[in-house]
């Protein structure tokens, strides 16, 4: 039983991220804007957020300075996304050029500044987060040691954006005008909708989300940032069409991924995996492969939003 | 007159704003290393701009030798993009590439040594085309995205190039490739001398060759024009006829092949070059899309926009004198394509301040012409109201 409370700890700081990064990708695309640049926002989300517990831990520690970062990363998530909405819905632009553009600043402005405040490209951080036990919600039976043990608050703020957004995309009023905005916009405008407003909340609750997704993703599996999220913001997208733009599928979609990459990541501390003579590339390889294949059955009826990565134009028919 | 009919051809004013680009994204580089450093900003930024410039033929040749691999992944992207597919799995078919021209490189010395390098860089070709049709034939058959096919490969062709060199050509104590034997070494026809011993080689002829091949492709043939048919409109060119899934898996298989080519050519350079055994994607492929990108998709324009970006590399290495961290080139590079993205606008804005001259002028002119020469053939402004009445 125990090997299966590892799974599962280990499940969560994976797909975690990869959860709250797809779900901003979500809101995005389904407003219309393809962001491919969720993995330079995730960055940026990152590099802020490491750098606000770095400067900042000294006089405090734990889970408020943690939420403080959280906070910290989402601003700048938010901030560096209007750049791409800006190019994407005001100025009409490429979304992929737009957006392959922001994934090459982040990281290079992440680690030129790193370099030019501290002379090394890694911000150290101590890890004062780490929650051994959440008070008596761990000691429940079977469901605490899987859920409450182990665990890092970016974990419950996963799952409760991934509530939130379930609810929002489709029971609210913005979420239905998101959806209309990202399958037919002309006809949104033609009801009274402003389809660049629309288009900009999705751009930037997408940049937010991303951002917080960067510091999830850090936060649980080192103790510096390296100016990189190891391509999660592209498997963030990949689990997005993975998930076919659907709340409740890419919650799915990122935890199959993440219970694969347990397996390839800690495939040593599971003892029925442990024996097996397969090479250390093996299973790393699994996550993806396993991802194509899944992909190759699941793919014929893409639901992708119709109008996605087209600019809106007013004036066309 | 002739200054209008040049600002009106579609390359010029693509050609002025990716200039426009391109100074935009200097200046927020100049900002950035005023406000780190300003005293020694200028300086810097001069020698940024004079990037391979700086050390003679030496730097040229440096400029060369980074170019050739970006050139390569930049075709390789651009031509996925003509045929509306975005090839972001570059990197992976670079890295394919690269492995099977180290191995045949390290291991098939039976070869006669005349053809050794050829049948490496054959290898790699064929090995960054096979990594290539998988996203293709996905797309084709199963209507998979081809970049989230293209990431997964990346990723795949990573772990499997990492797991079989150290089944193959491993050499353990630097955790890299073994050296490759002369024999596979590109050619290097004299360039090195030309350029004082830097690591010019055949690699640049095959570069421009593979330009020139890439352009007719896409210029003269039927096949180009159904490639570009394809990806402007899907539906249109299947019911003119085009097989659409034959070109989608062939256009991957040739921009696999691309990127493919351009690892053997970095890795068989004699460069002392090797891939290490670590989890990291080749950065080529992600700079073959700026490459692609700046040089609007053009095989010319990718020629010159990999030439660029390298230039602005070297001359990052050189800002390094003046303790300045090389990333701002990156910096610069990724402010240029995001200027980039405003083509549309900023071509908008040149129309709007041409046309109106434009049409004062040949308004002006064609009066001239009807009032001195008389010739009603001439005068098109006058003809075309008569049209309009008879219909």
């Amino acid at each position: 039983m125990s090997t299966v409370y590892f799974i599962m700890q280990q499940t969560m700081y994976f797909a975690i991220p990869l959860l709250i990064v797809a779900l901003g990708g979500m809101f995005s695309e389904r407003s219309g804007i393809v962001n491919i640049a969720l993995e330079g926002i995730m960055v940026m989300g990152a590099f802020f957020g490491i750098g606000f517990i770095n400067i900042f831990q000294k006089t405090m520690s734990g889970q408020t300075l943690l939420l403080l970062a959280v906070l910290v990363s989402a601003l700048a998530g938010a901030l560096f996304s209007l750049f791409h909405a800006f190019a994407a819905i005001n100025l009409k632009a490429d979304q992929t050029i737009s957006g392959t553009a922001l994934n090459m600043f982040s990281p290079a402005f992440a680690v030129f500044t790193a370099r030019m405040i501290q002379g090394v490209r890694q911000i150290q951080f101590l890890d004062t987060f780490y929650i051994r036990k959440v008070p008596i919600l761990g000691d429940i039976p079977v469901l605490g040691p899987m859920f409450f043990r182990n665990a890092y608050i970016t974990t419950y703020i996963g799952l409760f954006i991934f509530l939130i957004s379930l609810f929002v995309i489709n029971n609210t009023r913005f979420g239905l005008r998101l959806r209309a905005c990202g399958e037919h916009p002309q006809a949104a405008d033609s009801v009274g909708i402003n389809v660049y407003k629309i288009r900009y909340a999705g751009v930037i609750i997408s940049g937010i989300f991303a951002g917080i997704g960067g510091l999830a993703f850090v936060i649980p599996t080192s103790t510096n940032f390296n100016a990189t999220v190891a391509g999660y913001g592209f498997l963030a997208l990949a689990v997005l069409i993975f998930g076919q733009w659907r709340t409740k599928r890419i919650f799915f979609a990122a935890f199959f991924f993440g219970i694969m990459k347990t397996f390839a990541s800690a495939y040593s501390g599971i003892p029925f995996l442990k024996g097996l003579p397969i090479s250390n590339e093996i299973y790393k390889m699994i996550p993806y492969i396993a991802t194509l294949i899944v992909l190759t059955f699941s793919s014929k009826n893409s639901q992708a939003p119709r109008a996605e990565g087209i600019p809106y134009d007013k004036g066309s028919r | 007159m002739r200054r209008n009919k040049l600002l009106q051809v579609e390359g010029f004013t693509s050609f002025l704003s990716s200039l426009t680009a391109i100074a935009a994204g200097l200046l927020v580089g100049l900002v950035i290393l005023l406000i780190s450093n300003s005293k020694d900003a200028f300086p810097a930024f001069l020698v940024i701009l004079k990037g391979g410039f700086l050390d003679g033929a030496k730097g040229l040749g440096n400029v060369i030798y980074y170019a050739v691999p970006i050139i390569m992944t930049g075709l390789s992207v651009g031509f996925a993009f003509k045929t509306g597919l975005f090839n972001i799995g570059a990197s992976g078919q670079f890295t394919c590439g690269a492995f099977v021209a180290i191995y045949i490189g390290v291991k098939w010395g039976f070869l006669p040594p005349e053809i050794h390098w050829l049948v490496a860089l054959t290898g790699a070709m064929v090995a960054g085309a096979l990594w290539g049709s998988v996203p293709g034939l996905l797309k084709a058959y199963f209507n998979v995205n081809e970049v989230i096919t293209s990431i997964m490969m990346n990723y795949i062709g990573m772990y499997l190039v990492n797991m079989t060199i150290v089944k193959t050509v491993y050499d353990s104590l630097k955790n890299q490739t073994k050296p490759v034997m002369k024999s596979a070494m590109l050619p290097k026809m004299g360039f090195d001398k030309l350029f004082n011993n830097s690591n010019v080689n055949i690699g640049i002829i095959i570069v421009i060759l593979s330009v020139l091949v890439v352009y007719i492709i896409l210029q003269k043939t039927t096949f180009g024009y159904e490639l570009k048919a394809c990806g402007s409109n899907k539906n249109a060119s299947k019911y003119a006829g085009i097989n659409e899934k034959k070109n989608i898996i062939l256009s991957m298989v040739i921009a696999g092949a691309l990127s493919g080519l351009g690892g053997g050519l970095l890795y068989l350079s004699g460069s002392g070059k090797y891939i290490h055994v670590l989890d990291v994607l080749a950065p080529e492929g992600f700079s073959g899309i700026s490459v692609a990108l700046l040089g609007m998709s053009h095989p010319i324009g990718i020629l010159f926009s990999g030439l660029f970006i390298a230039h602005l590399t070297v001359g990052g290495f050189n800002i390094q004198l003046y303790n300045f961290v090389p990333e701002v080139i990156d910096m610069i590079i990724a402010v240029i394509i995001y200027c980039g993205a405003f083509a549309l606008l900023f071509k908008q804005i040149i129309n709007k301040m041409i046309k109106k001259p434009v049409i004062a002028v040949t308004a002006v002119e064609t009066a001239q012409n009807a009032e001195i020469h008389e010739i009603p053939g001439d005068n098109i402004s006058e003809s075309e109201p008569e049209k309009k009445e008879e219909i």
